[in-house]
C-alpha cells in the first residue's frame, strides 16, 4: 500500500509545488502590474510610453504591465484577483466602488508620497475632484479621470421632426428637461427613432439616472449616507417625470428596447464626453451641450475613475512611486489626452482640446471646465454593490406603465434602509 | 502465489530457499493502475476535493477581501443563513426553476425521442436539429435569445405577424422565469432526447410483439413495457437534469441578472452576488455548502427511490 500513499502525498504536494513555482523572488528589479478597464490601443500606448520613461530612470523596476479587464464586472474581477492572492500593484477603481476601497484599508495612503515628490504640485489637485477618494485629509487614490456628463444631440433628427436644434434651444433659453422631452417625443412620433437615451442605464444601471434627478435637487441618500433619499418629494417628482417621459410621452425607449445614439437611433443621449470619439465618422450633424436645466436650475454630474495602490500589492512602495511619477504635472498632460485631469492648472480648453479634436473650445469650456467644480459625483456608498443590487431590484416595479411611483419609492427606501444603517 | 514470486536469480544455488521478489507482478499491475489513474486522481484532489474542503473551511470565516481580513467566526455565517430574509425567495425561485426545467425537459425529451424513434423519412434530420443546440456555446446561445426576447425582439415580431401582442418577456416576473426555463430546455433537451432514443432502441422488440398478440393497446404497451424498460435511463437523466438545474448561472446572468426584482435570483446567482459582487466570500462559501447539501440530499433521494421504480434494480 506504499504506492497509493506516495501518490496521495504527491497529489497533495502538487499545489504547493505549483505555488512555489509561481512565486517570484523579492531580490532584484521588480515587475509592476496595473489593471485598467480600457483595452483601447491608444490608451495603452500612452500608458506604456509613460512606463518606459519611468523604467529607464528606475533600475529597481524592470517592467510595468498593463492588464485590461472587461469593464462589465471590473470590480468583481479585481476583487477575485485579490482573493486569489493575485492582486495587481496598481488598479483603476470605479467611482461607485470608491467608498468601499477607500474605507476598507484596501488602498495605500498616498498623500505623503505625492506631496513629497519633487515638482508634483499636490495643491494643484481640485478638492471637489479628490473628495470621493479621501478619508479625512488622507488621499487613497488619484482621480485620473474626472469627466462631467453632458448631452449629445442629433441635429438632423431634430430638424426632421421640425424641432429646434439643441443650440437654438439654449439660445432661446428653453434648454430644460421639459422642452427636451417634448422634442424627444416629437422625434419619436415623427421619425420612429427614439427620443432620449440615458446611456448605460438600460433599466439596470440606475446610478446613471443621477444625471436626471440631480436637476430636481434629488439625491439617492443623504450626504452622510445614512438616510434614504428616494422617498423625498424631489426624487418622487423627478422619477414621476421620467416615468411619464417613458410611458406617456414615449420620449425615452422603454424597458427591453435598445437604441444607440451613436448609430443615429436617438435624438439625444446623456453620457460623458469621452464618447465623442464614436462620432468621428457620424453621418449626421451633432452637438455636445451641458445637461438641460431641471426645476432646481442648472447642474452637473461627474463620473470619475481613480488610480490606487493596493495594500496587498506585491510591491506597494515601488507602485506608489510609479503612481507619483505617472500623475505628475508633465504626465498628467499626457493623461489629459484621454481623461479630464483633476489639476486646476490643466483644466483648460487647450489641454482638453488635444484629446477631443471633435469638440470646440466653447464646448469643452461649457461642458467640462465650467462644471467640474460644481459637479455632483454619481452616487456611491460603502457596501455599494449590495445597495446597487437592492435599488435595482426595488426599482424594477417602477418600469411598468401603471406603476405607483410614490409607493415603489417608499418600498425602495424600506429595502435599503438597513443597508444604509450599516 | 505467482510464478514470478518464486523466481530465483540465475546462478544462485538451488539449495538456498528462494526469497520472494519485492517487485511482484501484482505490484507491477498496481503501479500501472495507479499511473493510469494518477493524473485523474491528482486533478480530482486539486480541483475538486481540495476546493470542497476549503469551501467548508471558508464558511466558518469572515473574509473581507478588500481589507485582507480573514477571521474565524464559528457558526456565525450559518446563523446568518438561517436568518437571511432574502433566502426564502431565493430558494423559491430555485425550486420554481428546477421543477419547471426538469418537468419540461424530461417530458419534451421523451416525446421527441418517441417521435424520432419511428421509421419515417427525415428523422435523422430532426434528430440533428434538436441535438445541435447542445453543441452551441451556452453564453452565445443565451445572448441570441436575449435579443429575441426583447420587447421589440424577434419573438414578439413573430407574434405580431399573427396579430398577437407578446409581453415584455424578460421584464415580467412570471414571464422572465418562464423564458429562462424555456431557453435552457431548448438548449439541452437534445441530450436527454438522445439518451432516451438509445434506451428506446434497446427495448427488445419481442416484448412488443408478445404484448400485441395478447391484445395490449399502444398506451398499455408504453406504460407496461416501454416505461419500465427505459426506467434506468429516466433515473440517469433525472439526476443529471436536477443537478444541472440547481447549477444554472450563465443564463440568469445574461438574460435577467436575477430580476425583475429578485424573481429569477436562484441560489447559484445569489451565491455569486454575495461572494463576487458583495466581496463576502465567507457567506458565499456558506451558501455553497447549502447548495452542496441540497444537491446531495436530492441525489440520495433519487438514488434510493430507484428501487421502487427502476425495473432492473433489485
Amino acid at each position: 500500500m506504499r504506492h497509493p500513499r506516495l501518490l496521495l502525498a504527491a497529489a497533495l504536494a502538487a499545489p504547493l509545488v505549483l505555488a512555489a513555482c509561481g512565486g517570484g523572488s523579492d531580490d532584484g528589479p521588480v515587475t509592476l502590474r496595473m489593471t485598467t478597464w480600457s483595452a483601447n490601443e491608444d490608451h495603452l500606448a500612452m500608458l506604456n510610453e509613460i512606463a518606459d520613461a519611468y523604467i529607464a530612470d528606475h533600475p529597481d523596476v524592470e517592467a510595468i504591465e498593463f492588464d485590461p479587464l472587461p469593464f462589465d464586472g471590473y470590480t468583481s474581477t479585481l476583487t477575485t484577483q485579490i482573493a486569489g492572492d493575485n492582486a495587481p500593484d496598481l488598479a483603476w477603481i470605479l467611482e461607485n466602488a470608491a467608498p468601499d476601497f477607500v474605507t476598507s484599508g484596501a488602498l495605500v495612503p498616498l498623500s505623503e508620497t505625492l506631496s513629497g515628490t519633487d515638482g508634483y504640485e499636490y495643491d494643484d489637485l481640485v478638492p471637489a475632484a479628490t473628495e470621493l477618494w479621501r478619508e479625512g485629509d488622507e488621499l487613497y487614490a488619484y482621480p485620473f479621470s474626472t469627466s462631467p456628463f453632458a448631452m449629445f444631440a442629433n441635429d438632423d433628427l431634430l430638424a426632421e421632426a421640425g424641432q429646434p436644434t439643441a443650440a437654438e434651444l439654449i439660445e432661446s433659453g428653453e434648454w430644460n428637461w421639459d422642452r427636451v422631452v417634448e422634442a424627444g417625443a416629437a422625434v419619436h412620433a415623427q421619425t420612429g427613432a427614439d427620443g432620449i437615451v440615458i446611456r448605460d442605464f438600460d433599466y439596470t444601471g440606475w446610478d446613471n439616472l443621477s444625471t436626471l434627478w440631480t436637476g430636481w435637487g434629488a439625491s439617492a441618500w443623504s450626504a452622510d449616507g445614512t438616510e434614504c433619499g428616494f422617498d423625498d418629494p424631489e426624487m418622487t417628482e423627478a422619477l414621476t417625470f421620467m416615468h411619464d417621459a417613458v410611458f406617456e410621452q414615449e420620449a425615452m425607449p422603454g424597458p427591453g428596447t435598445t437604441a444607440d445614439f451613436f448609430a443615429g437611433e436617438a435624438a439625444f443621449t446623456v453620457t460623458q464626453i469621452s464618447r465623442a470619439g464614436l462620432l468621428a465618422e457620424a453621418p449626421f450633424a451633432w452637438d455636445l451641450v451641458p445637461l438641460p436645466a431641471g426645476p432646481s436650475g442648472e447642474y452637473a454630474v461627474i463620473g470619475q475613475g481613480g488610480l490606487g495602490v493596493l495594500t496587498v500589492a506585491p510591491h506597494p512602495e515601488e507602485a506608489a512611486d510609479f503612481l507619483a511619477y505617472m500623475t505628475n504635472p508633465e504626465n498628467s498632460v499626457k493623461l489629459a489626452q484621454f481623461f479630464p485631469p483633476p489639476r486646476a492648472s490643466q483644466l483648460t480648453a487647450e489641454v482638453l482640446g488635444q484629446a477631443n479634436p471633435l469638440l470646440s473650445a466653447e464646448q469643452l469650456q461649457a461642458v467640462v471646465i465650467d462644471r467640474i467644480d460644481s459637479g455632483v459625483v454619481k452616487p456611491s456608498h460603502t457596501g455599494q454593490a449590495q445597495l446597487d443590487q437592492a435599488v435595482r431590484a426595488a426599482l424594477d416595479p417602477l418600469w411598468t406603465p401603471g406603476a405607483d411611483v410614490e409607493a415603489v419609492l417608499a418600498d425602495l427606501c424600506a429595502a435599503i434602509d438597513p443597508l444604509l444603517a450599516r | 502465489m505467482t510464478e514470478a514470486d518464486t523466481e530465483t536469480a540465475p546462478g544462485r544455488e538451488a539449495s538456498r530457499p528462494a526469497r520472494p521478489s519485492w517487485w511482484t507482478a501484482r505490484r507491477r499491475d498496481n503501479l500501472a493502475g495507479f499511473l493510469f489513474a494518477g493524473p485523474q486522481l491528482a486533478g480530482t484532489l486539486v480541483f475538486v476535493l481540495l476546493p470542497l474542503g476549503l469551501m467548508f473551511w471558508y464558511s466558518f470565516h469572515e473574509w473581507n477581501v478588500l481589507a485582507g481580513g480573514f477571521r474565524f467566526t464559528g457558526a456565525e455565517n450559518y446563523e446568518r443563513l438561517v436568518q437571511d430574509p432574502a433566502l426564502p425567495g431565493v430558494l423559491g425561485a430555485t425550486a420554481a426553476f428546477s421543477v419547471g426545467l426538469v418537468a419540461l425537459n424530461l417530458s419534451l425529451a421523451l416525446v421527441l425521442a418517441i417521435l424520432l424513434d419511428q421509421k419515417l423519412r427525415g428523422t435523422i434530420l430532426f434528430r440533428t436539429i434538436f441535438f445541435s443546440p447542445v453543441a452551441v456555446t451556452l453564453v452565445a446561445w443565451t445572448i441570441v435569445w436575449r435579443f429575441l426576447l426583447q420587447d421589440d425582439g424577434g419573438i414578439n415580431g413573430l407574434l405580431s405577424v399573427v396579430g398577437a401582442e407578446g409581453p415584455n418577456w424578460l421584464r415580467g416576473e412570471t414571464t422572465a422565469m418562464a423564458a429562462v426555463i424555456v431557453v435552457q430546455v431548448l438548449k439541452n433537451v437534445g441530450l436527454n432526447m438522445v439518451l432516451f432514443l438509445a434506451a428506446l432502441q434497446g427495448v427488445p422488440k419481442e416484448l412488443y410483439e408478445a404484448s400485441t398478440i395478447d391484445g395490449a393497446g399502444a398506451w398499455t404497451r408504453f406504460r407496461r413495457i416501454t416505461m419500465p424498460m427505459i426506467s434506468p435511463t429516466i433515473l440517469l437523466t433525472s439526476i443529471i437534469t436536477v443537478v444541472g438545474s440547481l447549477q444554472v448561472f450563465a443564463q440568469i446572468d445574461v438574460l435577467t441578472k436575477g430580476g425583475p426584482g429578485t424573481s429569477t435570483t436562484v441560489l447559484v446567482y445569489y451565491l455569486y452576488q454575495n461572494a463576487f459582487q458583495f466581496h463576502d466570500f465567507g457567506y458565499g462559501a456558506t451558501l455553497s455548502v447549502l447548495l452542496f447539501a441540497i444537491v446531495l440530499v436530492l441525489t440520495v433521494i433519487q438514488w434510493q427511490m430507484r428501487r421502487k421504480w427502476v425495473v432492473h434494480e433489485d
